[in-house]
């Protein structure tokens, strides 16, 4: 561990194991984290990563069949998706879903609304969205398009830093958020996500390549391989990763205690 | 943990239109139908000769015609036609002022906003009891400009000849069963007239209300605007929910003459135990426009396909329209355009939303004759399914007689989705509400061309035909 909170961790995962439709994904994951921490979680294709995304928002489809997840010290099992949210986590889809003719404004009022769990004063609303669509340079008049419809990748996933700094989770699940981006727009998202560093958050940053690691430094990285994690270090593992690739990650046929490569 | 967000759950169709008030009437005709009906309506309206002749050739095609053997046959099959009340008035008076109406029916369209609407945005106000036109009042400035807005009773003593040229044009006498029931019996509905080059630029709207059980109801609606004219035309309806079925089956002819153009709005939120079949055509000659914007959320069966026939070079047509099917409904809408001249455009924008056992069915046709060079046609039909057990079919048809035309058509057709629903959830909105926004979102088409006050009800209606879309 590189920081030690004397508080709960935001998050404790527990020998995961879970199955999408009867097929096992995730194989015993085991996963940590404090508030004011980045860790990155990196992984090839096919490792699991948005399935333990999907799982840790409570996706109906992603089923726990072992293991435990404790947000806040507590077990969100039979937590809804919504439920999730107003307990503080959120998020990033890596394919963020169009919902046509639903202006982002009232979307993001509605959510909002959801996570406090009260009406939102529309004055202070909109001076919370003005903030945050200033810091992240987007322009007033995205408010008025439609959630994600015709978007460009680099619109969807500037989007969901947007909702991500408007709700202002304690959790915030970033599911390869750098996926698809051209190196001005990773820019922007990095910065965007780096101004939502605080001591109370958490940010899992879940990545297939290295380069969003570059602008957005992580205290920890995870390597993920087959539904697990592999192995456990500093900013430097991601290097390695980068240089050498996955292949040496791999799990030996006889497998090998997950707490073994993490201690 | 997180409060559940409130969809409305205390107020219902029931509550809000679907109450009744006691049955009055200063006449009400036997149930059932024969030809000494017919003249018996016609004798207590004091009608010309010519119009009772129509009504009895229309009762000759409604007796002749078989019930149609497409579309919802069953449902179609099950109607009662000597159950049905084919005519009933309620009062003498129609009034000109609310107060002039009697408490019961003032009472009755004061519950469903209509004084209150007519004050604020409205040019002119048609309220429809049962049968008869009972409230009818229009701005003087429009009076003025040479408008004339009456119910179809009035206007056939006040403006006879307009009526007899061409009541009937558009939409002949044994055009189909329903419109040859109409042709029979029809009593009340709207005459609007726009003299060349007037623009009404606020909505005229008519309210029609069935109060009685078996109660039928045949409006008959004809609405002209002369040359370079332009008229905005709102209906609403609403019935109580009894549990013996009711029929309206109205006739509506709209006639734009060159550079004219007409707005036809409705929203349609019969309650489930009426049949609604209503026959809906337009002319528009050259460089005129016809909009239906058609909004079907109640009643058991719908069967309406607006149509406008482009007549002139230039003319365009545009239905767009909503269809929400319920348990036990099914909504059967949809559109013709026929492009008998050049330069001729029409769009056909059809939205349906299914729930539970409700059922939607577009059914369309798009005919472009020989000669009709440079038409244009867009068809786009999607249909949303909220549940497993709910159902929608599309039945487009083209009959493309030209060559030199562009023709588009496309058609959706999906189940609300897991994964819209898992985003917006993840996002703090309960399941509820986030099919109840993605539902708003896949309507907004349609809503937005609505004047506001009519955008915010839509919204209001289907938010309560969405309750309980969560199990």
């Amino acid at each position: 561990m590189t920081k030690q909170s004397l508080s709960t961790p935001l998050l404790v995962v527990e020998n995961l194991h879970v199955s999408v439709e009867g097929k096992e994904i995730l194989k015993g994951l085991t996963l940590t984290v404090n508030a004011g921490e980045v860790q990155a979680i990196m992984g090839p294709n096919g490792s699991g990563k948005s399935t333990l995304s999907f799982c840790l928002m409570g996706h109906p489809k992603y089923q726990i069949t072992n293991g435990t997840i404790l947000y806040k010290g507590r077990d969100i099992h039979e937590l809804a998706p919504n439920e999730r949210a107003a307990a503080g986590m959120f998020l990033a889809f890596q394919y963020p879903t169009a919902i046509p003719g639903v202006t982002i404004v009232n979307f993001l009022r509605a959510a909002l609304r959801g996570v406090r769990s009260s009406d939102v004063p529309v004055k202070e609303f909109r001076q919370l969205v003005k903030t945050q669509l200033k810091a992240l340079g987007i322009p007033d008049a995205f408010m008025n398009r439609y959630v994600n419809d015709g978007f460009s990748g680099g619109e969807k996933k500037r989007l969901e830093i947007l909702q991500m700094a408007v709700l202002a989770p304690s959790l915030a699940v970033l599911d390869e958020t750098d996926s698809g981006l051209d190196i001005d727009a990773l820019k922007t998202v990095a910065a965007g996500i780096n101004s939502q560093r605080s001591p109370e958050r958490g940010i899992l940053l879940i990545t297939h390549y290295q380069r969003l690691l570059d602008y957005v430094k992580p205290d920890v990285v995870h390597v993920m391989v087959d539904g697990q994690v592999v192995r456990s270090g500093g900013p430097e593992l991601a290097h390695t990763l980068e240089a050498k690739g996955y292949e040496g990650f791999r799990i030996p046929a006889g497998g090998f205690s997950v707490r073994s490569a993490r201690r | 943990m997180s409060v559940k967000p409130q969809v409305h759950v205390n107020e219902d169709y029931e509550k809000l239109y679907g109450f009744h008030m006691p049955e009055s009437s200063v006449f009400k005709a036997e149930p059932g139908l024969d030809e000494q009906k017919v003249k018996q309506i016609s004798g207590m309206k004091s009608e010309p000769a010519w119009m009772l002749e129509q009504r009895l050739r229309g009762f000759q095609h409604f007796n002749r015609k078989p019930m149609p053997v497409w579309a919802d046959t069953e449902l179609l099959n099950s109607i009662k036609f000597d159950n049905i009340y084919y005519y009933l008035k309620s009062t003498e008076k129609k009034g000109e002022t609310w107060d002039d109406v009697p408490p019961d029916i003032k009472e009755t369209f004061d519950r469903l906003g209509i004084p209150e609407a007519e004050r604020k945005f409205l040019a002119g106000v048609s309220a429809q009891y049962e049968s008869e036109t009972v409230y009818h009042s229009m701005h003087e400035d429009l009076a003025k400009q040479g408008v004339i807005f009456l119910d179809m009773d009035t206007a056939l003593k006040e403006q006879p000849e307009i009526v007899k040229r061409y009541f009937g044009t558009i939409i002949p006498s044994g055009d189909n069963k329903f419109a040859a029931l109409n042709t029979a019996v029809w009593s009340g509905g709207s005459f609007i007239y726009v003299p060349k080059g007037v623009k009404v630029e606020m909505p005229l709207q008519a309210y029609f209300r069935i109060n009685a059980k078996n109660m039928g109801q045949f409006e008959r609606t004809l609405i002209i605007a002369d040359e370079g004219a332009q008229v905005t035309y709102i209906e609403g309806c609403t019935a109580p929910v009894y549990s013996s079925d009711s029929l309206h089956s109205a006739v509506v002819e709209l006639i734009a003459m060159p550079h004219a153009r007409i707005r036809y709005v409705t929203i349609q939120n019969w309650s489930k135990n009426v049949y609604n079949l209503v026959t809906k055509r337009a002319v528009a000659y050259e460089d005129a426009t016809v909009e239906w914007l058609d909004g079907n959320l109640g009643s058991k069966l719908t069967m309406k396909y607006p149509g406008v026939y482009l007549m002139g070079r230039g003319a365009r047509g545009e239905v767009l329209s909503v269809a929400f099917a319920g348990d036990g409904q099914h909504q059967d809408a949809g559109a013709k355009m026929i492009h008998a001249a050049p330069d001729t455009s029409s769009v056909i924008t059809s939205k349906s939303i299914s729930k539970g056992t409700g059922r939607t069915t577009y059914r369309g046709l798009v005919k472009v004759y020989e000669g009709a060079e440079n038409s244009k046609s867009t068809v786009r039909c999607d249909a949303l399914m909220l549940n497993e057990e709910s159902r929608s079919d599309t039945y487009p048809t083209m009959e493309i007689d030209e060559k030199r035309v562009q023709i588009g058509h496309e058609a959706t057709v999906s189940k609300i989705g897991d994964e819209q629903i898992f985003y917006a959830m993840s996002r703090g909105l309960s399941e509820a509400e986030a099919m109840m926004m993605i539902v708003n979102g896949f309507i907004e088409p349609f809503v937005k061309e609505l004047p506001l006050e009519y955008s915010v009800e839509l919204n209001r209606l289907v938010q309560l035909e969405m309750e309980g879309a969560v199990g």
